[in-house]
């Protein structure tokens, strides 16, 4: 039976200012264990629904519930708890992690504060190992760090915690491509090892693909498309997803090869 | 005479290589991709070909574009071939654009710049341009000002500026990075319509490879400052003949999404 974590109902947002709401009537609910991917483009409202989930932003009509109650107010005792349950990986690591800070200390930071009776900095090099990071970057500032490490320090702060959700807001699309593949193995790793229940923000398919079981369509502010993420791309229904698949620039099809062979000189 | 030919570019920032001798051809007609990840050196390279080069840098070798040396050459040559001899595209339009003038003035920038605006002709030549790239409601539209266009919108008007001298040569760097997918699609489909009736050469500097792969006749891979390797799209994908340029397109590869189809295409 599948234990429903989140439950959005009839969720809309208008900003102070904004004659068109970000988000209009929208429903989701996410379960234990899966990984759910809210596709968009620009103004969708994805970040916004994403951020309404995180309890960051209160919505103008309708209700959110974690385990069938009400997304806990701040600094309320629930909120702890709620903040242990869930966990956030922005895209730009460099404008979330503390810049002078050691990043040993920016992973066991949220350790001692929500796990108080754990050692917080040997959770720390257990969260570097795990995000295959070598153990002296702990001593080390976010800006002495690449891209891909900063943001495998963001993943390792996240999880430090053991939540069991977390909700990641395009978490590779400022990385490299090559840098990006490999993040993706990673948090593709760790959300199979853990157990995770993972919710995923992006624009991009390959990422919602690479990562997601369900996924859900987002344009202007409505969901448009829902279902079992191979479902929703490779047949979609809607004609909004239809073009934005179509949209799609496409490498050609791969010829066969074995994989780890290349003709290198 | 080759339309663009850069040899052995170097280019120095405090002592610190940042373009490695580079040399890359762009034939008239021809769509060359300059891909590389971030610190590759495609930017500077780039920016070489419209005599640009960063502070305290020190440049050497040769870019010639339609037989001219822009390296070391005056500013009133290098005037000259801005905007006329090569068009170009940046990846931020909102930047690239001046916020207190109004889309019409944008429009006939570069032909005024070269003298080639007719007297009196200046509001029915921006509405001409404005329509070329599809821009809707084109006679209001030029009385808007930048920040009231979207982003793809203020990059249709930066490819009508830059078609509009009928440069022979496209210079485009990253023009569609910024945008989002459904919107990217129509941008590469309208530079790839006009530069093709116009019969211009380009340079797409981009960073992904799919982008590449399908807007270009021949790929030019960098890493660290050098060219790493040449072919076509096909050759680069299949036979790839370097270790870099064969993780650049697995990480493509899967990073990317591909439809079912295309991947079953393949193994069956």
């Amino acid at each position: 039976m599948s234990i429903e974590l989140f439950a959005a109902t009839g969720v809309g947002m208008t900003y102070p200012g904004m004659s068109r709401p970000a988000l209009t009537d929208v429903d989701v609910r996410v379960d234990a264990g899966r990984h759910l991917g809210i596709i968009g483009e620009s103004g969708s409202g994805k970040s916004t629904l994403a951020r309404i989930l995180l309890g960051l932003q209160q919505p103008t009509t309708g209700a959110v519930t974690y385990r069938g109650a009400p997304l806990p107010r701040t600094r309320s005792r629930e909120a702890r708890d709620f903040r242990r349950r869930v966990q956030v990986v922005l895209q730009d690591p460099f404008a979330s992690l503390n810049p002078r800070m050691p990043v040993g200390k920016i992973i066991a930071e949220p350790v001692k504060a929500l796990r108080p009776q754990w050692d917080a900095s040997r959770r720390a090099l257990e969260m570097l190992a795990d995000v295959e990071l070598p153990p002296d970057v702990a001593q080390r500032l976010p800006r002495e760090l690449s891209g891909g490490q900063r943001q495998r320090v963001a993943i390792a702060r996240a999880l430090a915690v053991r939540p069991e959700v977390v909700i990641a807001d395009e978490p590779v699309s400022a990385l490299d491509v090559s840098v990006r593949a490999h993040v993706l193995r990673l948090l593709r790793r760790l959300a199979a090892h853990e157990e995770l229940t993972i919710v995923v923000v992006s624009h991009d398919l390959g990422i919602i693909d690479g990562l997601c079981t369900d996924a859900i369509v987002m344009t202007e502010g409505r969901i448009v498309e829902r279902g079992a993420v191979s479902d929703v791309l490779e047949n979609p229904t809607h004609p909004y997803t239809r073009e934005l698949i179509a949209s799609v620039p496409l490498l050609p099809p791969r010829p066969t090869q074995d994989e780890g062979t290349h003709h290198v000189a | 005479m080759t339309l663009l030919d850069i040899r052995n570019l170097t280019i120095r920032i405090d002592g610190r290589t940042v373009v490695d001798d580079v040399s890359l051809t762009v034939g008239h007609g021809e769509r060359v991709g300059l891909i590389g990840e971030s610190g590759s050196g495609k930017s500077l390279t780039s920016m070489a070909v419209l005599g640009l080069r960063p502070a305290r840098s020190e440049l050497f070798g040769s870019v010639r574009v339609a037989g001219i040396e822009t390296v070391g050459a005056d500013a009133a040559a290098l005037r000259a071939l801005r905007g006329k001899t090569v068009g170009c595209i940046f990846q931020e339009p909102q930047s690239a654009l001046d916020p207190l003038l109004p889309i019409h003035r944008h429009l006939v920038a570069p032909l005024r710049a070269h003298g080639m605006l007719p007297r009196g002709a200046a509001r029915a030549t921006a509405i001409r341009l404005a329509e070329s790239v599809g821009l809707p409601d084109a006679a209001s539209l030029v009385r808007r000002y930048p920040h009231e266009l979207s982003g793809g919108q203020r990059q249709r008007v930066m490819i009508a500026m830059a078609m509009s001298t009928t440069p022979r040569l496209l210079l485009a760097d990253e023009p569609t990075t910024a945008l989002d997918v459904t919107v990217q699609a129509r941008v590469l489909q309208l530079m790839s319509d006009l530069v093709s009736r116009s019969g211009a050469g380009s340079l797409l500097v981009t960073h992904d490879m799919a982008v590449a792969a399908s807007q270009c006749d021949r790929i030019v891979v960098m890493q660290s400052g050098r060219i790493v390797e040449t072919g076509t799209p096909d050759e680069l994908i299949s036979h790839p003949r370097t270790r870099y340029t064969a993780e650049l397109i697995d990480a493509a590869y899967a990073t990317g999404w591909q439809p079912r189809r295309m991947r079953e295409a393949v193994s069956a």
